[in-house]
């Protein structure tokens, strides 16, 4: 069992690691507005309600570099400045955390650790783009980031950093609430402004970008909690200093989620243009239980895999897609020799055609079959034809869905067909086995085995050949361990 | 009337309906929404009943069926499952003598399936009702589902 590290102090690399996002979260108690306040909290708020135009504010995030943490990479103050020309008298400013990724949790990290650098940030962008009211969309799942949120901003009116008239500007701003209940298209910016409305999340065509007609049909600028997070930080160091960090054209620093077979569990937050080699060995120590590393995944169901290969790239927003996978929300999963990439890509298909919202066939349909074709393969259904078919319908359900979930769906698949391919070979001429095997003529029915196996799927009388029932077998490798004999196969 | 008086909190308007939904849900025991409440608050937020309906069905977390006392869901996604070495899913499917999707007889327990819910970091993990428990192991799992069975005789 790998070792959980309860705060990023605990991790001995630290000093790799740049705190911008993430820098209160577990230092600050978050139920407490002085503790925010104490750390340089509002100070932003304040300095530009009185010192600064809201055009002074959308250049200096421009300066910055900053750019979307959400999955895009948009410029964010490319995003602000287009809400912020928009002649409207109301407008909106949605913070997305609606955060679905299978393997990230940064957002709920910070919304749990640090409420007011998403709150303040959100007050600042009001005031860039000329918006009086925002909305937090945050998902139900995440009940303790929801009490902070609404403790925090209960907080923030008793204290007149929320409400009418703030700091004597004449800047009025107010933040509410809505909760996300289990659909992950709803973090697709255009779902989730459908879902706010009180509709099914489901994705509306683009153009007209929220930017010009969003929330109930008003100008309307989303932005991730992470993107957020960086806001207040940027005005306090300075844009110029936040542009110091990182690559040409990713600047600052990402915070990543290490989560899968990696021994120190857990955020991180690097500057941009680090190494995945970094991430894994130095900040992660390496690989739970001392096996080989095969790959890492980012950009959850809608990234890619990242082999040893490519362990040296500089991570930054264009450098990954270059190499066939996304940056993402910052989800990595860390993969290991016994993980086995048809499957890893069967789970992602499983939950993308779980969560499109069947507006349009291509994905509708599309991720089913993909899912159904990779069953097939995984059952020994399957043939190599099966494989043609596979890339053939991954490409275009890429070239033809409607929103960014259907669109970047079968990235997995695409990605393990081409760094893994003998694994779905193996798959299609059966010559894979999934389970453990054990070899009747050399068993010698002593038992242990069935004694260890963790889902109870050995049988076999005392003295008599046992059988592993291979549909049940979790290939945890305890069975062979423990053979006297050495009657059983790895798969 | 418990849908009365959830709604009487509210605004009337439709934006609110999703709340509303979780709300009356979560108070009822049986975990579900009912034909009858539909029509409350369609009515009461002047909306239609296919309107409420049609946000009923779409999102994953609201129920159109009747269901347990308590709601297990077990994550399904990659970090969970490259993490779990004893079949977390099976191991709660035995304990309870259901499938899936399905209640058990004594309506304590409906199983299912949950997308992340960001707690990789502990996997495996399952939610039961509000609560997430954290880095199972199989007897972990299964001293908690007696404590929940055990609390309700
Ligand atoms: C299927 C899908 C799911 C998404 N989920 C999220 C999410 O959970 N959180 C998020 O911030 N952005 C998500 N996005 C991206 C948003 O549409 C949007 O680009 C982002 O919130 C913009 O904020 P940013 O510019 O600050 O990154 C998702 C996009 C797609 C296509
Ligand atoms: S691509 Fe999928 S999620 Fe997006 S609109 Fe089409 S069906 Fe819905
Ligand atoms: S590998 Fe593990 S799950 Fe499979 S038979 Fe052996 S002990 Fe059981
Ligand atoms: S441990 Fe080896 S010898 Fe003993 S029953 Fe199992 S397979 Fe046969
Ligand atoms: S994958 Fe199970 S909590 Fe994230």
């Amino acid at each position: 069992m790998a070792k959980v590290a309860k705060s990023l102090n605990e991790i001995k690399s630290f000093p790799k690691q740049t705190r911008i996002a993430l820098r209160n979260c577990g230092l600050i108690d978050p139920s407490n507005i002085d503790e925010y306040i104490a750390r340089d909290g509002y100070f932003a708020l304040g300095d530009i309600l009185k010192n600064k135009s809201p055009k002074d504010v959308v250049n200096e995030i421009k300066e910055s570099g900053l750019r979307g943490r959400g999955g895009g990479g948009f410029p964010t103050g490319l995003k602000w400045e287009l809400t912020a020309k928009e002649k409207s008298d109301r407008k909106y400013i949605i913070c997305n955390a609606d955060e679905g990724d299978p393997g990230a949790f940064m957002d709920r990290s910070i919304l749990e650790g640090d409420p007011h650098s998403v709150l303040e940030a959100m007050a600042i962008a009001g005031y860039a783009i000329g918006a009086n009211q925002g909305y937090v969309y945050v998902r139900i799942e995440y009940p303790r980031a929801i009490k902070r949120l609404k403790a925090a901003i209960k907080q923030a009116r008793e204290y007149e950093l929320l409400g009418e008239n703030i700091f004597g500007s004449g800047f009025s701003f107010n933040i509410d609430l809505r909760l996300g209940a289990g659909a992950f298209v709803c973090g697709e910016e255009t779902a989730l402004i459908a879902s706010i409305e009180g509709e099914r999340g489901m994705s509306r065509n683009k153009p007209p970008y929220p930017a010009q007609k969003g929330l109930w049909g008003y100008p309307t600028c989303i932005n991730n909690v992470e993107t957020l997070a960086n806001v207040s930080a940027i005005f306090n160091m300075g844009a110029k200093e936040f542009a110091k960090i990182g690559t040409e054209n990713s600047k600052g620093t990402k915070v990543f989620a290490l989560a899968g077979n990696i021994n120190n569990i857990g955020l991180i937050e690097v500057p941009m243009g680090t190494t995945l080699r970094e991430i894994v060995y130095d900040i992660g120590d390496g690989i739970d239980g001392g096996k080989a590393f095969k790959a890492v995944q980012t950009g959850g169901p809608s990234g890619g895999v990242i082999t040893e290969e490519h362990l040296d790239t500089p991570i930054d927003y264009e450098s990954l897609k270059e190499i066939g996978s996304m940056m993402g929300s910052g989800g990595m999963i860390i993969l290991d020799e016994d993980d086995d990439m048809v499957k890893i890509s069967k789970f992602y298909l499983d939950f993308t055609q779980d969560e499109s919202c069947g507006k349009c066939t291509p994905c509708r349909i599309g991720t089913k079959r993909l899912y159904e074709t990779l069953e097939k393969l995984i059952d020994m259904n399957g043939t190599p034809e099966d494989l043609e078919m596979l890339e053939y319908l991954a490409k275009s359900v890429q070239k033809t869905s409607l929103c960014g979930l259907g669109q970047s769906a079968p990235n997995p698949v695409l990605s393990t067909l081409k760094y893994f391919r003998d694994e779905y070979e193996a798959y299609a001429n059966r010559t894979k086995r999934t389970a453990y095997f054990i070899e009747e003529d050399v068993c010698i029915g002593c038992t242990k085995c069935a004694q260890v196996c963790p889902v109870d799927c050995i049988e076999g009388e005392v003295k008599k050949p046992h059988v592993i029932d291979p549909e049940e077998c979790i290939a945890c490798g305890a069975c062979y361990d423990v053979c006297p004999v050495d009657a059983i196969l790895k798969p | 009337m418990l849908v009365d008086s959830i709604l009487n909190h509210y605004p009337k308007e439709k934006d609110y309906v999703i709340e509303i939904l979780l709300d009356v849900q979560k108070e009822k025991e049986d975990n579900f929404i009912s034909q009858e409440e539909v029509k409350k608050i369609a009515y009461y937020l002047d909306t239609t009943e296919s309107h409420v309906c049609s946000v009923l069905s779409f999102y994953t977390l609201l129920s159109t069926k009747p269901r347990g006392k308590n709601i297990i869901q077990v994550c399904k996604d990659v970090p969970c499952y490259v993490r779990d070495d004893f079949n977390l899913l099976k191991t709660v499917k035995d304990f309870l003598g259901v499938n899936f999707n399905e209640t058990t007889t004594d309506r304590i327990f409906t199983l299912e399936t949950t997308a992340c819910i960001g707690c990789c970091d502990e996997a495996p993990v399952m939610r039961i009702n509000d609560r997430v428990y954290k880095n199972l192991t199989k007897d972990k799992a299964i001293k908690i589902l007696k404590e929940y069975r055990g609390n309700d005789y």
